[in-house]
C-alpha cells in the first residue's frame, strides 16, 4: 500500500539529509507506528507522502500511484485518497466543526443529501455530537484533534496518515483517539501513525517502525517502545 | 445533480458570501475599479461627440468656384465631370445663376439690407460649383486641380477660405491629441487600477494563506480554491460598471437639467447624451465585460503563488 525505496529528503544545501535511503514497505491494512525523537524525520516522512515535499531521490508508491510519474493537476486526487491527520490540526478558522468536516467531502463534489448523512455519523465517531456550530477556535485541544480525525475519516480513506494525534491530550483522550484509529483500522483502512507517547505504542503491540537520524534503526513487529 | 455543476454553484457561492464578508476590502478595490471604468466610459462618449462635432464641421465646408458669365455651357460641363474624377471629392453640386441666388437669400435671410441690395441690381450673383471634399486635410488638391490654367476661361474666382481651413486643421489637430490623450489616460488608470485591485485582492489571500494551504493539503483542485476569489472579483466588476454607467447617466441628467448647457467648447453634450442613450445597452455591456475581465485576471495572477506545488 505504501513503498518507500531508498527515499533521501535533503532540504537546501544542508549537509545532513533529513531522510537518508530509507525503505519501508506497509501492507494494506496494516497499523504502522512510527517512533522517533524530535528531528528524526518523522514529519518529512509524513510530508513525503502527502507530496508537500518531493524527495531529493528514491522511489515512493502509494496506493498504487508512482510519485515520479504524479503530474501537478493530479495531486489534488492523490491527496484526495489519503486522510491525514495533521499535528497542528490544520481547521479551516472560519468554519463551523460540521464546516469543517463537510469541507472534505465537497471537495470531491459530494451532494448535500450524502454529506447531511455522512457528516454526523462521523462525528458521533469522534464524540463531538452537539458541537457541530461550534468554530474552531471554541474548541479544547482535544476537541479540535478530533475534528481534525473526523475530517480525515469522513471520505473513508484506504490510507490515514495521523501526525502526533495524542501529541495534546491527556491520557484518557489520547486513547479515545486511539480507540478510533484502531477501529478504522479494523474497517480496512492502512494506518500510519507517528507517536511520542510510550504507553500508547506498548498498549498497542503493532509494527513499530524507529526512526534516529534520517534513517531507520529499527522495523519490528508487535514491538515495543525503545528508543 | 452533476457534480461537476455542483462544485461550480459552491464556488460561486462561497464568491459571494466572502464579497459580503470582506465588505471593506471590496469598497476599496471598487471605488479604484468604478474611477477606472467612468474614465473608459467618458472617453469613448467625448470621442464619439468630437468624431460627430468634426462631421458636422467638414460637411458645412465646401469650395465654392464662381463662374464667369460668359463661361460656356460646354466647357462649365467638363469642368463638372473633371471634378468629379477627383480622389478627393466627395459632392459637386452646380447651380445656375438662379440657383445661386436664391441660396444667397437663404443664407442672408436675416440681413435685408444685402438682400435689398441684391434685388436693385441684375442677379449679380455667378453662377457657382459647391464641390466638398471627402479629407478636409487634403482640401488644397482640389483648388490646385482647379487653378492649374485649365480653367481660365470659365472660373471666376474660387473662395477657399483659407483661415477658416487652417481653423478646422487645429481642430483636427486637437481632437487628435485629445483621442491621444485620452487612450493614454484610460491605459494608464487600468493599469494602476488592475495593480491596486491584485494588491487588495492579494491582501485578503495573505490573511487566508493558510485556508488556502489546508484546502490545498485536503485536496481541492486548484480552480476550487480559486473560484471563490475570482467570483469576489468578478462581482467587483459588475457592480463598478453599473455604477459607473449610472453615474455618468446622472452626470447627463443633471447637465441638461440644472445647468441647461448644450456644449462644453467642443463637446456637444446634446449629441453625447444623445450617443450615450442609443447606445446604452451597447456601452453597459462593455463596462460590464471589461470590468468582469479587469476583476478575474487581478484575482488569477494574485492567488497563482500560493496555489503552486514543490518542485524540489
Amino acid at each position: 500500500m505504501i513503498l518507500l525505496d531508498r527515499v533521501t529528503k535533503t532540504y537546501g544545501k544542508v549537509a545532513t539529509p533529513a531522510l537518508d535511503r530509507i525503505s519501508v514497505h506497509v501492507e494494506p491494512k496494516e497499523f504502522v507506528i512510527v517512533v522517533g525523537q524530535s528531528g528524526a524525520g518523522k514529519t518529512t516522512l509524513l510530508r513525503l507522502l502527502t507530496r508537500e515535499e518531493k524527495p531529493t531521490s528514491g522511489k515512493i508508491i502509494v496506493g498504487g500511484i508512482d510519485y515520479d510519474k504524479l503530474h501537478d493537476r493530479d495531486i489534488p486526487l492523490l491527496r484526495r485518497k489519503i486522510g491525514v491527520v495533521f499535528q497542528d490540526f490544520k481547521l479551516l478558522p472560519n468554519r463551523t466543526v460540521f464546516e469543517n468536516v463537510a469541507f472534505a467531502l465537497e471537495i470531491v463534489g459530494a451532494t448535500n443529501h450524502e454529506i447531511r448523512a455522512t457528516v454526523p455519523k462521523v462525528l458521533d465517531i469522534v464524540n463531538l455530537r452537539g458541537k457541530e456550530k461550534r468554530l474552531p477556535m471554541e474548541l479544547s485541544g482535544g476537541e479540535r484533534q478530533r475534528v481534525a480525525i473526523a475530517r480525515a475519516i469522513v471520505r473513508q480513506p484506504k490510507i490515514l496518515i495521523a501526525d502526533e494525534p495524542t501529541g495534546n491530550l491527556d491520557p484518557k483522550h489520547a486513547w479515545d483517539v486511539i480507540k478510533v484509529l484502531e477501529r478504522i483500522n479494523h474497517y480496512g483502512t492502512t494506518v500510519l501513525l507517528t507517536t511520542h507517547n510510550q504507553e500508547i505504542v506498548n498498549k498497542l503491540k503493532r509494527r513499530v517502525v524507529t526512526l534516529a537520524h534520517g534513517q531507520v534503526s529499527s522495523d519490528r513487529a508487535e514491538a515495543e517502545y525503545k528508543i | 445533480m452533476n457534480r461537476r455543476f455542483l462544485r461550480f454553484i459552491r464556488v460561486v457561492k462561497t464568491g459571494l458570501v466572502n464579497f459580503v464578508r470582506n465588505a471593506w476590502l471590496a469598497i476599496a478595490a471598487m471605488a479604484v475599479m468604478i474611477i477606472t471604468l467612468l474614465i473608459v466610459l467618458f472617453s469613448v462618449i467625448t470621442n464619439a461627440a468630437f468624431s460627430n462635432t468634426i462631421a458636422q464641421i467638414t460637411d458645412k465646408i465646401d469650395v465654392s468656384v464662381y463662374l464667369k458669365d460668359s463661361a460656356e455651357q460646354t466647357k462649365v460641363n467638363t469642368l463638372i465631370a473633371d471634378l468629379h474624377t477627383l480622389p478627393n471629392v466627395r459632392q459637386v453640386t452646380y447651380l445656375d445663376k438662379t440657383q445661386a441666388l436664391g441660396r444667397y437669400r437663404e443664407q442672408n435671410a436675416n440681413n435685408p439690407q444685402l438682400l435689398s441690395a441684391i434685388s436693385a441690381t441684375d442677379n449679380p450673383i455667378p453662377a457657382t460649383i459647391l464641390v466638398k471634399p471627402k479629407d478636409l486635410n487634403k482640401i488644397n488638391d482640389v483648388e490646385k486641380a482647379l487653378t492649374n490654367g485649365s480653367y481660365t476661361g470659365v472660373i471666376d474666382q474660387i473662395s477657399y477660405q483659407g483661415d477658416r481651413k487652417a481653423a478646422i486643421d487645429k481642430i483636427a489637430h486637437a481632437t487628435n491629441i485629445l483621442r491621444r490623450a485620452g487612450i493614454v489616460a484610460v491605459a494608464v488608470f487600468m493599469v494602476i487600477s488592475v495593480l491596486i485591485i491584485f494588491n487588495t485582492i492579494q491582501m485578503a489571500i495573505f490573511n487566508r494563506r493558510d485556508e488556502l494551504t489546508i484546502m490545498r493539503l485536503l485536496g481541492a483542485t486548484t480552480w476550487y480554491i480559486r473560484g471563490p476569489f475570482v467570483v469576489e472579483t468578478i462581482v467587483y466588476g459588475i457592480i463598478s460598471a453599473l455604477v459607473s454607467v449610472g453615474v455618468i447617466h446622472l452626470l447627463f441628467v443633471a447637465s441638461s437639467s440644472a445647468l441647461q448647457a448644450t456644449s462644453l467648447g467642443l463637446l456637444d453634450i446634446n449629441y453625447a447624451s444623445q450617443y450615450f442613450s442609443m447606445h446604452f445597452w451597447m456601452l453597459l455591456t462593455g463596462q460590464l465585460l471589461l470590468g468582469m475581465l479587469i476583476g478575474a485576471a487581478s484575482s488569477t495572477v494574485a492567488t497563482r503563488r500560493y496555489l503552486k506545488f514543490k518542485s524540489k
